[in-house]
């Protein structure tokens, strides 16, 4: 019954029946102080909140395995690849070096590149329960009323509502496509040469993005046909009504956002450092 | 026009649907372990030239944030970079008129070039300095990724893109003309 | 019911697209009045759908051209108006389902308009459903596209222009995608819809037996952007026209006349459910009937396709395919028909190796191919899909036909003799250098099926073949398919006409929730009224008229009426 482009995972809890906007406004919030800060303070906090705000949604973690299989590979990596490039980058930006051991070669562990690395670590942490916060409890019909709602152009916003819609449809496309040229011997595996793929990855993306556009020419015609683009704005049929839990969410980000960054600019740069 | 601004709408969720399909589920070995062609780029590269900057722009991004969300964190340095890039090749599509059927010489260089300063802004200029204010991520390791990025994305993008341009430009080769028979 | 003003009105009226040299509607003289209900006919471009997009606006604001003369709509001279003044006038219901469903669930999508008009949220709820139960959908409001099938998607389509409460609704070839069943349904709301709101109603369609299933006032036939005729159903289904523009007449009609049955005398011609033999025609029919040679089919060829106990599902919850077991013998002809959903496609998927059974097995030739590749099966089985656009990656063609071959080990010079070869067969040779770009839909779908039989199979699959195709097409494409058959080559078209399932066909499989409910021939399948109802087909119009004759086999009738049709045929070339 719904759309499973997204992971949204219908639930009676409080922050699904917050509106879609107030839910973009946690998001975009959460995301960008996250994005912007380097307090370890305000880190924690953050992902406090959000881990909070994981249990009130009432989403399981199983339910999001595969996801945070893939943050779990995706930190850990980014983590070694941080200390090769550079393992005294984090001495260098808190002005002090206090050294645990030694590995070999240049490579020191030292307590400030371990802090450093505690810090990023938290963020992409932080942006996990974000983002599936945001996508397993709001409709994907809300989006575009949400993102209209936020001052984002209607004809934008329902550019975003027809990517949710035709997903399927062209994932569809795609599957179909490649299995018909298979059968013709179009293989994309690893035991074709390089060359051989690209051409025979056109071989399905030419047949696909050709129906694509035939595609847009219907739809558009359609949309026209019911009056869209006719007036300055238009209105939404999903959108929910805003309720006082939602005005205080909004104004709780708002303000969560603005303290987080006095806080985080209180020492003349965005890092919080515990070594001076 | 209004009919043109409807269609550029319908492009540009399309075109995002697109991208998100071929970034999500499609994977291409490239040959280097663990990486994939970017095919999204390629069709992106399409869209922009088809239906101008806006669409170039807004359907990367808007593709590239839907891929992200999927997968539990979204990267904004690296949407924005994506949105720049069709952006930027968008800004060139005046110069390649591929609905007279042509893709010639002219096109194909104009094209190129459109790739690489595209290519060259979106990743080691904007993402890199996302990922450094974002991330504080030593200058050297941002700017060996997004260089890696930006030369796979620019060799995906004008292959993939460029064949799949001369494909259509083909299968539009006989209009203007066409007769009953 | 009807005044005197026209509602719709061509004056001299002509159009021409840009891309074309030549005007695609000439000279039209129309009136169209309140409360009608036309049904414009006519071969592929015949100018039918530019018509249809004359009145909705799309000409000239979305296609571009040049018109002369005058059209007004509503008192509304379009060619000055905008497309958003005349959509609140005309409601268009298009071919293509998912082309027109925009939103993400069926609420969405039934409001578009509203929201478009800036209709305030609770008023426009309420809007909302009242439309959707016009079209009974209302129980629905909250599904996506992919939970329907398609009837409830042009249902939503049909609900999502009446809440602009129109005046007239144009419905461009609402039958293409159809099953049988949900055709005949459509037909059927859609006149309940004009009695109830009293709207003037354009149907678009070439598939005129359907449409006439209810009462239509007037059928207009165009040719080459010209009106050739604008009558009664009854007095265009008794002259000479529909034959002579190539458009399907009535099976119904098609048999009373080879039996010598006057039509132009036989009172309710216009509806199999209206018609009123005399007792003089019945015999007439009945004599005919003793006359014929009963025709034999036995086909004792060996078994070349098997499949037993197929069981298949993506995931544990919804099980697509149930126990399919069947065999089919080499050079059969043979359709798979049942509703959308079916199981039809997902055999001939498991067929191919596209996907894998989770239990049972398949053989070709007596050789278990269950676990075989796709590239293997490809050189036995091959499988044509609905959209030759879907397919056609090369531009020119003898590129595209020649792709399959490209890895078999050939050497350059096999490969282009064997191209060459199946390029004879398949009535291409001589454009082997042309562009793709310059051919026409059915000769696009001919390189598709060109590209495929190269590679050798015995077998082809075909998905749909004639969706949204003329009748002169629709004869070309089976025609051609016939003579593959009479080569040796078995083919098995998944389908939802019924015509060509009982004119082409030698045996039906029918499907019904994912598992073979009958397998017999065309002709007992469409008389056995039960069986019709449980899987969506729709009964052919002969068996009325055999019931109507007191024939008591019908099935027999049915026979003898589909092998003289092929003598007349063949006579006729």
């Amino acid at each position: 019954m719904q759309n499973r482009v997204l992971n949204y995972i219908p639930r009676d809890s409080f922050i699904h029946r917050l509106s879609g906007t107030t839910k973009f406004i946690i998001f975009l919030s959460f995301s960008f102080l996250c994005g912007l800060s380097f307090d370890t303070r305000v880190l924690l906090v953050l992902l406090a909140l959000s881990v909070i705000g994981f249990i009130l949604s009432k989403i399981k973690l199983k339910e999001v395995k595969v996801m945070s299989t893939f943050l779990v590979v995706f930190v850990t990596l980014n983590f070694i690849l941080l200390f090769i490039f550079n393992p005294e980058y984090g001495p260098e930006m808190y002005n002090s070096r206090t050294v645990l051991f030694h590995i070999g070669g240049k490579y020191y562990i030292t307590l400030e590149q371990l802090f450093y690395q505690f810090n990023i670590v938290l963020k992409y942490i932080i942006g996990f329960p974000i983002a599936i916060l945001f996508v397993s409890t709001t409709n994907p019909s809300e989006f575009a009323a949400s993102l209209s709602s936020l001052g984002v152009p209607y004809r934008i916003s329902y550019s975003v509502s027809l990517a949710l819609r035709y997903i399927p449809d062209i994932q569809k496309d795609y599957h179909e496509i490649s299995q018909s040229q298979e059968a013709r011997g179009v293989a994309l595996g690893k035991d074709v040469k390089f060359f051989e793929r690209i051409g025979n990855a056109i071989k399905i993306l030419l047949p696909l993005v050709l129906t694509s556009l035939e595609r847009i020419d219907a739809i558009s015609n359609s949309m026209q046909l019911r009056s869209f683009g006719k007036n300055k704005t238009r209105t939404w049929y999903v959108k929910k009504k805003m309720t006082t839990a939602d005005y205080c969410v909004i104004a709780f980000c708002i303000v969560m956002f603005i303290v987080g960054m006095i806080v985080t600019n209180q020492g003349g740069n965005n890092i919080y450092n515990p070594f001076v | 026009m209004k009919n043109d601004s409807v269609k550029k709408v319908v492009a540009t969720g399309i075109g995002a649907a697109l991208f998100f399909v071929l970034a999500r589920f499609v994977a291409i070995p490239s040959g280097i372990p663990n990486t994939n062609i970017a095919l999204q780029y390629g069709v992106q590269s399409v869209f922009a030239v088809l239906y101008g900057p806006v669409v170039g722009c807004l359907s990367g991004f808007i593709g590239h944030v839907l891929t992200d969300i999927t997968w539990g964190e979204v990267w904004w340095s690296w949407a924005f970079g994506t949105a720049v890039y069709g952006l930027i090749v968008g800004v060139f599509s005046k110069r390649i008129n591929i609905q007279s059927g042509n893709f010639g010489k002219t096109e194909i260089i104009t094209f190129v070039i459109a790739n690489a300063i595209a290519n060259v802004i979106a990743w080691p200029v904007v993402a890199a300095v996302g990922d450094m204010i974002i991330y504080k991520e030593p200058a050297n390791l941002v700017i060996a990724q997004l260089a890696v990025a930006a030369a796979a994305d620019f060799v995906c993008a004008v292959v993939i893109g460029g064949l799949l341009l001369f494909g259509y430009s083909k299968t539009i080769a006989k209009t203007g003309s066409l007769d009953r028979e | 019911m009807m005044s005197n003003t026209p509602i719709i009105s061509f004056k001299d009226f002509s159009f021409q697209y840009n891309a074309q040299k030549q005007p695609t509607l000439k000279h039209l003289n129309l009136d169209i009045y309140p409360g009608e209900k036309i049904l414009i006919c006519g071969a592929s471009g015949s100018g039918k759908s530019t018509i249809g997009n004359c009145i909705n606006g799309l000409i000239p604001f979305s296609y571009m051209g040049k018109i002369e003369g005058s059209l007004t709509v509503d008192g509304i001279e379009t060619k000055d108006s905008s497309i958003f003044e005349l959509s609140t006038r005309v409601g268009t219901v298009l071919q293509d389902p998912d082309g027109q469903f925009v939103g993400l669930t069926v609420g969405e999508d039934i409001a578009f308009a509203l929201e478009n008009d800036c209709v305030e949220q609770k008023q426009m709820i309420e809007e909302t459903f009242l439309s959707a139960q016009k079209v009974d959908i209302h129980r629905h409001l909250d599904h996506a596209p992919y939970d329907l099938s398609g009837g409830q998607k042009q249902r939503v389509s049909m609900a999502g222009v009446l809440v602009d409460k129109v005046k007239i609704l144009l419905f461009d070839e609402p039958l293409a995608n159809l099953d049988p069943a949900t055709g005949k349904s459509a037909i059927e709301l859609i006149d309940k819809i004009q009695k109830e709101s009293n709207t003037t109603v354009i149907i678009i369609e070439h598939r005129i037996e359907d449409v006439l299933w209810e009462k239509i006032d007037r059928i207009i036939l165009l040719d080459d952007g010209c009106i050739i005729s604008d009558s009664t159903p009854q007095q265009l289904l008794t002259g000479p026209l529909l034959v002579e523009y190539g458009i399907r007449e009535p099976l119904y009609l098609t048999a009373l006349k080879y039996t010598g049955v006057d039509v132009s005398k036989v009172e309710g011609i216009d509806n199999i459910k209206t018609v009123r033999l005399t007792e003089e025609d019945k015999a007439a029919v009945r004599k005919w009937f003793s006359m014929q040679p009963k025709p034999v089919l036995i086909n004792d060829n060996d078994v070349i396709l098997e499949t037993r106990n197929l069981d298949f599902g993506y995931t544990e919850n919804t099980q697509i395919l149930f126990d399919v077991s069947l065999k089919i013998q080499k050079g059969e002809m043979l359709a798979i028909v049942g509703r959308n959903g079916a199981g039809k496609s997902t055999l001939c998927k498991l067929v191919c190796g596209f996907e894998n059974p989770q239990s049972g097995k398949i053989f070709y030739a007596n050789e278990d191919i269950t676990d075989s590749s796709i590239r293997q099966r490809a050189a036995h089985i091959g499988y044509v899909m609905q959209n030759p656009n879907q397919m056609i990656s090369q531009s020119m063609i003898f590129d595209e036909v020649a792709m399959g071959l490209k890895k078999s080990g050939l050497s350059e010079e096999q490969i282009k003799e064997r191209v060459y070869q199946t390029l004879k067969i398949c009535g291409l040779y001589e454009f082997r250098n042309w562009p793709i770009s310059a051919l026409s839909f059915g000769q696009k779908k001919r390189v598709t099926i060109a590209s495929i039989l190269v590679m050798g199979p015995d077998i082809i699959i075909l998905d749909e073949p004639t969706a949204g195709q003329d009748f002169r097409h629709y004869t070309e494409i089976m025609e051609f398919l016939s003579q593959l058959n009479e080569q040796g080559i078995t083919v098995i078209i998944v389908t939802h006409d019924m015509h060509l399932m009982l004119e082409y066909t030698n045996r039906a499989l029918v499907f019904l929730d994912g598992r073979l409910m009958r397998d017999d021939s065309g002709s007992s399948v469409l008389c056995n009224p039960e069986l019709i109802n449980r899987a969506a087909l729709k009964e052919t119009s002969l068996f009325a008229i055999a019931n109507m004759c007191g024939i008591d086999d019908p099935v027999a009738f049915v026979d003898c009426f589909i092998a003289y049709e092929k003598k007349e045929r063949s006579h006729a070339e």
